[in-house]
């Protein structure tokens, strides 16, 4: 067995034991801990999807709560306006996030570092004012409720918790896979290529324009999922998350938890998640020490805290 | 009560799941990772915890848009509070009043409403002002099973949205104060309306009521002039103002509205049409603002007159020293600390109409959550009293949504003097929902 097979075998191993940890903890968790669970896996879809852009492919978008929203929209509309049910509106979300992120990426990808960040932000700024305009149809800033009788996905009620949980488990779980099959494959290794060197991986005879194209799509799909589910299993649809923060936040818990790794979206989003909710209840100034710890993480454990960890003790993390 | 029922209680403590519990969970996910459709045990479980304080949750905008709004209403609930208990409380317990910041945000407000439900086991949830997040956090409520009385003015209570957790007995809805606004603007200011508001729901929401009420009145909306949200300058807009309009009725919110009155009262000059606004637009900001003195001679509607006026009844006397609001509207402690007192005033009387459905429901514990929700949707009139000092109300058990008298104001040196106040049945509507016939 070849060194690399032994690190993938590891790092299967590894990722699945978190998949099955997470299975286990809801029969332990406290009630209120057990609903923030759910919020923090399919958030970690999320980062999992900005992780892709820019974590392997070294891309800084400002403009994900595009996707996120474009997901969010794309499931609340086909189920508010055109009655669809909820299976139907969750791969409509998808669609709209993978849709979105194309449209982008076609245009934005014609810039690069600085200016693809500002172009990115304006795109996803764009859309947050689009929905606005449209009021009639959105409901604007206010947003709309999906009704707890329309949340019934394969005969599942979401407004059930344990059902929640179980289907944000199951996203997770999806999406872990996904992205691991995707690191290890060879179109993973030349999005990490393009990280490190890109003229060189132009070099030796890659398409740059295609590859990045391709993982803007899978990012913004994956984000476009994320708050596709996020709307079905809360319950609630509005422009809030298509706000500038919203594009902040992904990057934030990736660089938390490790921007590269496969878990860091969901080590930052959980750290993140529970360093909000603590501090909240001391300070009105609760953002100020997410930002002091976002710098202690950024001078100490610059690769954020999977990244140290794989750095420091675990060589074979994805 | 023993040691372990404290324990029992106490907030953040890591509550051991049943074992219906476990069995209900293994289920869920292992049906739905098989697409079996086995439905899981519903378990739940219920404690009396007749001798320990009624523990209201408080869901405030300490930050974010929202930090005017949620300083006072902190304020007029602890004040309300103080109040109750020195009344002897509910049902002979005390009420505590434990609050948590959503920072004015849908997701946190959510999450906000599952923290204190969940983790303090607070008997309800009450306090939330502004409508995207009281529809964000509904349906975690309505899922929770656990009374949620916002205070927001929003029509989406009456709109039947939401669930039947979710009631709005302290405040009326904005629909009902547009529409009451109608008779005084056609026969007072004139009949040619020109409407300038924010370009999203809100100002929508305006656009729609009130051109709908001024035509019942026969008066006309001649222009409908939307700004954009991030407009900051509002000079070009003005020459869209139909030369014939007789009123300006305006409803700008944040902080651009100086800017807003600045540059519309240098557009006009002396020779300007009536002006009518909603207090909404200045709730929190001194009316002697540099700036400001354009408004001289304007009106705006008022939930609750914030300058004491000289026909204040005894309540709003009591009330206002209560809170600790001078005759201006502003703190007694700094001057500079203007109230939202158009808005506040719903917090105080939220809690009273807590007090007295805790008290005709019997109210012990969480498990009496619906008879507590079902006496309130029976109530029907509330009179003018301490418990209700911005006036008289009629309850609608039915659309969850209280209805009152609704006040015109006119600023004169810089102070705001009543001048109308409307009947309660101008502000009535349609039934658009019965929540009644909602399950729990």
């Amino acid at each position: 067995m070849t060194v690399l097979q032994t690190a993938r075998q590891k790092s299967w191993g590894l990722h699945l034991g978190v998949i099955a940890l997470l299975f286990l903890l809801q029969f332990v968790l406290p009630e209120y801990h057990h609903g923030n669970f759910s919020r923090i896996m399919v958030l970690a879809c999320f980062a999992m999807g900005y992780n892709i852009l820019f974590g392997y492919t070294g891309m800084l978008s400002l403009g994900h709560a595009l996707f996120f929203a474009a997901g969010l929209y794309g499931m609340g509309m086909s189920m508010h306006h055109l009655g669809w049910p909820a299976e139907a509106a969750l791969l409509a979300g998808g669609i709209a996030g993978v849709v979105a992120a194309f449209g982008v990426g076609v245009l934005a990808l014609r810039t690069t570092g600085v200016a693809f960040m500002i172009v990115t932000l304006m795109f996803a700024q764009a859309g947050y004012l689009t929905i606005l305009y449209f009021g009639d149809y959105t409901r604007g800033d206010e947003g709309f409720v999906i009704a707890a009788a329309e949340r019934i996905f394969l005969g599942f009620e979401l407004t059930d918790p344990s059902f929640r949980y179980g289907a944000a488990l199951i996203l997770f779980a999806v999406m872990v896979v996904v992205t691991l099959r995707l690191v290890q494959s060879g179109f993973g290794h030349v999005l990490v290529a393009i990280r490190e060197n890109e003229e060189r991986t132009r070099m030796l005879g890659y398409d740059i324009q295609r590859h990045k194209l391709i993982a803007m799509v899978i990012s913004g799909g994956m984000a476009g999922l994320a708050g596709a589910a996020y709307g079905l299993l809360f319950g609630y649809v509005g422009a809030s998350f298509a706000s500038v923060q919203y594009s902040i936040f992904p990057l934030l818990w990736v660089l938390l938890g490790g921007a590269g790794t496969v878990l860091g979206p969901l080590i930052g989003t959980l750290f993140m998640f529970y360093l909000i909710d603590w501090s909240s209840d001391i300070t009105t100034a609760y953002m100020l020490i997410a930002g002091v710890a976002l710098v202690l993480l950024t001078l100490f454990a610059p690769q954020g805290l999977a990244g140290t960890l794989r750095q420091k003790l675990v060589r074979w993390l994805p | 009560m023993t040691a372990s029922d404290k324990m029992s209680t106490r907030p953040g403590r890591l509550a051991s799941p049943g074992r219906r519990d476990l069995i209900r969970k293994l289920g869920a996910t292992s049906a739905l990772a098989a697409g079996v459709g086995v439905m899981p045990l519903v378990g739940g479980y219920h404690q009396a915890r007749s001798a320990e304080p009624i523990r209201i949750g408080f869901q405030v905008h300490r930050t974010g848009i929202g930090a005017a709004y949620g300083r006072w209403y902190s304020r007029t609930t602890d004040a309300a509070v103080r109040k109750i208990n020195a009344e002897g409380g509910i049902n002979g317990r005390p009420v505590e009043i434990i609050a948590e910041d959503d920072g004015t945000d849908p997701k946190r407000g959510a999450e906000v409403v599952e923290k204190l439900a969940t983790q303090h086991r607070c008997d309800l949830v009450f306090g939330t002002l502004f409508s995207h997040v009281v529809i964000g956090s509904s349906p975690r409520a309505g899922e929770l099973k656990v009374p949620y009385f916002v205070v927001s003015e929003g029509h989406h209570v009456a709109s039947g949205m939401l669930n039947r957790y979710t009631l709005q007995p302290g405040i009326t809805d904005v629909k009902s104060q547009v529409q009451a606004m109608a008779p005084f603007v056609a026969n007072t200011l004139g009949k040619k309306v020109t409407m300038i508001f924010p370009d999203f729901a809100f100002g929508h929401d305006h656009r729609d009521y009130f051109s709908a009420a001024i035509e019942a009145e026969g008066g006309k909306v001649v222009a409908k002039i939307a700004i954009p949200p991030t407009e900051s300058s509002f000079t070009r807009y003005f020459p869209k103002i139909p030369r014939d309009t007789d009123v300006i009725y305006h409803v700008m919110v944040g902080p651009a509205v100086l800017t807003f009155v600045k540059e519309l009262g240098e557009f006009f000059g002396p020779s300007r049409p009536a002006i009518f606004g909603f207090i909404d637009s200045l709730e929190a900001v001194d009316m002697a603002s540099p700036g400001l003195e354009f408004l001289e001679g304007t009106y705006f509607w008022e939930g609750n007159p914030r300058y004491a006026q000289a026909n204040q009844s005894a309540y709003d006397k009591a009330y206002r020293q209560a809170v600790g609001v001078d005759d201006n509207g502003a703190s007694i402690s700094d001057a500079r600390d203007v109230s939202t007192y158009a808005h506040m005033f719903g917090c105080w009387e939220t809690l009273h109409i807590i007090k007295a459905g805790m008290e005709a429901s019997s109210y012990r514990g969480p498990a009496d959550r619906t008879g507590l929700i079902e006496a309130v949707e029976a109530m029907t009139t509330m009179p003018h009293s301490h418990a209700h000092p911005q006036g008289d109300k009629v309850f609608n058990g039915r659309t969850h949504q209280v209805f009152g008298h609704q006040y015109i104001s006119k600023v004169e040196n810089s102070r705001l003097v009543l001048t109308h106040t409307t009947s309660i049945e101008d502000t009535i509507y349609p039934d658009e929902v019965d929540y009644t016939t909602q399950s729990f």
